[in-house]
């Protein structure tokens, strides 16, 4: 065990993810960004009026914003290359066996369609801009639960999402975000109704399979009071030597005394920019439990955002970012106290190595009516080399009164006389390596859904195999 | 005739990386068979405890001339975990808190690496609750991360529980019993007279005569500047604890 790969790996071997499929898809929006290919996005997916609208509108936007003059460098992105819209040949199934043939495969080896039977209520798999395949159990239909496609939502509760969509996260917030506005297509929408407890989890995995291409699905989740949640997200792409793009929107509606927890495990491959906007609003006694995990993608900019807008509200972050060669991992979370007596505890954890980037970045405001507000917040980083970089940058904006704040940042290497201490205990130096770094991610590894916590356990193995030489 | 386990000759030995090699251990030869238990005293900043991280191939110290072998075999190109593997075990003196780690996860670990068998799931947990109960640590310390937030006694006692749970057969135990009470004293000695038999051997650094009052030892060692000095039966260790190590510099 100890001879294996004592050589340095430049990228990893991803062979699950990395299996590409044939590009035959039903149609493509051409490359770059105009109004006519909006209007042609729109008329393709037989948008109502007021969604064009609203399309072209924040097309205006997008074309009036320049990039964030922050953060890691995406300069190379060039929005004239990225292919907006790629609709699979397929139509959305209800069943497995509709899902044509390649594309089920897919799904198959990330695992999804066996969680769902194991351990999970419904399901959303969505290739490239389209969602292919949903279901939910019929017991959460009778209570009322609505699991869809964003497509169908807009048919059939029209009225909800028009409310909803894009409040949160509005064009003008960033470019990226006006972007999304202008071209988004596929995504879910779930709608949870007053006092209902969905006590398994829905999920939605997101692939990209087409080169070049950008992907847009926007997730809008509305639970009304006190219901509760556990939505679990994941995406995944093959790798390209073209630059792909994510620039998702999630909007989550956390009503009185509800509960949901948004699990994420992000895993794109390494020409990925994943330009993600994220935020939830959370009202009185509501809580928000975001559990997080980047690994993938070139260039990440996350922070998912937590407005507790009602007295009492809560928000839990917990989140781990690995970074490793060639990658610039952004991340990290933001909250708004907004009224009084909210709480909120971030707790993260970065990882980096082989020249990775990565940086904790976050914002905690809290209002001047939100008297009493709480917020504590943890990050602790992980350099594995000399080569590698980590940064943390909390930003605090505290205007309200009685306000208890805490902020703890360490950036550390592997103590080598905890490895010592291993090796004394039979442990070889590599394991005993991978053992520290699994120590240092487990209290957000243990937050995790079981399978994305052993494809966490999993990600880091890979990634710390042929990292001693 | 009994079995030689460890053999030392002529060590030399200082920090690695250093350019004046900073030589701690200075020509250091020691011999312990099987079933014998053997005491080091000396002086702080003797080099007590650089002996114990040579024996263990800590990377921090480099040898720099004579040989120690372990059942006859050179431990000079064995790494730290490769001379657990052959049966050397060291308590450390101020044991490290490794986050992330349950304790029951730590040991089951190494005791699938040192044996090189897996380990069943349920037979161990019971052993580790026995050997736990013996050693009256709390049973829910089975489910902590290593050492984290344990006392300087709950960390010693730890690494007794390691020792029971390892078996090795040379134990290397470095100052096992300082920041002790009485009563921790008393268990991690019990503890140590369960481990030991006559196929194995123990190496005791101390300062403090109580660990050894229920310990039947056979030969003591006083190490003063990186050398063995005098070396006598029990009666050493009396002679000492009443008149320090002055005796031994008039020399």
């Amino acid at each position: 065990m100890e001879n294996r790969n004592k050589t340095f790996v430049e990228d990893i071997e991803r062979t699950l993810y990395d299996i590409r499929n044939e590009d035959r898809s039903a149609y493509k929006s051409q490359a770059g960004l105009t109004e006519d290919v909006v209007r042609d996005i729109s008329a393709r997916k037989h948008d109502p009026e007021w969604m064009l609208e609203r399309r072209l509108e924040s097309l205006k936007v997008y074309n009036s914003l320049s990039l964030p003059a922050w953060g890691p460098d995406i300069s190379e992105l060039n929005m004239d290359e990225i292919v907006t819209y790629v609709q699979p040949d397929a139509k959305m199934a209800g069943r497995w066996e509709d899902v044509p043939e390649d594309i089920k495969s897919t799904f198959d080896r990330l695992g999804i369609p066996e969680a769902e039977k194991v351990s999970l209520a419904g399901v959303g798999a969505q290739y490239d801009s389209e969602v292919v395949y949903h279901s939910i159990q019929e017991s959460l239909i009778q209570q009322g639960v609505v699991y869809t496609d964003m497509e169908t939502a807009l048919r059939e509760y029209e009225a909800l999402v028009r409310e909803h969509f894009m409040r949160l996260v509005p064009p003008k917030d960033h470019k990226f975000a006006a972007l999304h506005g202008a071209v988004w297509s596929g995504g879910s929408f779930v709608y949870v109704p007053e006092g209902v407890h969905v006590e398994i989890p829905l999920q939605s995995y997101f692939r990209l399979n087409a080169a070049g291409a950008g992907q847009f699905e926007h997730t809008l989740i509305i639970l009304e009071k006190n219901s509760s949640l556990h939505f679990i997200e994941g995406c995944s792409a093959p790798k390209y030597n073209v630059t792909n793009l994510h620039a998702g929107c999630v909007e989550l509606f956390v009503g009185e005394g509800a509960r949901l927890r948004y699990s994420t495990i992000e895993n794109w491959s390494r020409n990925m920019m994943n330009l993600n906007t994220k935020r939830a609003l959370v009202e009185k006694d509501g809580i928000i439990e975001w559990v997080s995990g980047s690994f993938g993608s070139h260039v990440s900019m996350l922070y998912p955002c937590s407005i507790l807008h009602g007295e009492n509200a809560r928000c839990e972050f917990t989140g781990v970012t690995f970074a490793s060669k060639g990658q610039n991992l952004d991340t990290g979370a933001s909250v708004i106290h907004a009224a009084p007596y909210t709480s909120a505890n971030i707790s993260t954890r970065t990882i980096s190595k082989a020249g990775g980037r990565a940086t904790y970045r976050s914002a905690v405001k809290v209002t001047p009516n939100a008297h009493h507000a709480k917020c504590s917040v943890n990050c602790e980083s992980l350099m594995l080399d000399d080569i590698s970089r980590s940064d943390t940058l909390p930003v605090m904006d505290i205007q309200g009164d009685e306000a208890d704040i805490g902020h703890e940042a360490t950036i550390g290497r592997i103590s080598e006389e905890a490895v010592f201490y291993l090796m004394s205990r039979g442990i070889s130096e590599e394991e005993a390596r991978a053992m520290i770094v699994r120590g240092f991610v487990e209290p957000i590894a243990k937050e995790l859904p079981l399978e994305y916590a052993v494809e966490m356990n999993n990600l880091i193995n890979i990634e710390l195999e042929g990292t001693m030489g | 005739m009994s079995r030689k386990l460890l053999e030392i000759k002529d060590l030399h030995a200082g920090v690695a990386d250093r350019q004046d090699k900073g030589e701690i251990l200075r020509g250091l030869n020691l011999e312990i068979n099987a079933g014998e238990i053997h005491v080091i005293l000396g002086p702080n900043g003797s080099g007590k405890s650089t002996l114990m991280n040579v024996i263990m191939g800590h990377p921090k110290y480099e040898v720099t001339g004579g040989s120690i072998a372990f059942e006859g075999e050179s431990l000079q190109e064995l790494k730290t975990f490769e001379r657990t593997r052959r049966g050397i075990f060291l308590s450390f003196q101020n044991p490290e808190e490794i986050p992330g780690i349950t304790v029951e996860n730590m040991l089951r670990a190494s005791r699938q690496a040192v044996t090189g068998k897996p380990v069943k799931i349920m037979k161990f947990r019971k052993e580790l609750k026995a050997a736990m109960e013996e050693l009256q640590i709390d049973p829910e310390y089975a489910g902590r991360y290593m050492n984290v937030g344990f006392s300087g006694g709950e960390k010693k006692r730890n690494e007794i529980l390691q020792l029971l749970l390892l078996n090795p057969k040379l134990a290397l135990l470095d100052e096992t019993d300082s920041g002790l009470d009485v009563d921790a004293v008393q268990i991690v000695s019990g503890g140590v007279r369960r481990f030991h038999n006559e196929d194995n051997a123990c190496l005791i650094i101390t300062h403090n005569t109580r660990i050894l009052e229920q310990l039947s030892v056979d030969r003591v060692h006083v190490l003063m500047d990186g050398q063995i000095v005098e070396e006598g039966g029990p009666e050493l260790i009396e002679k000492i604890d009443r008149e320090g190590f002055g005796f031994l510099k008039q020399d």
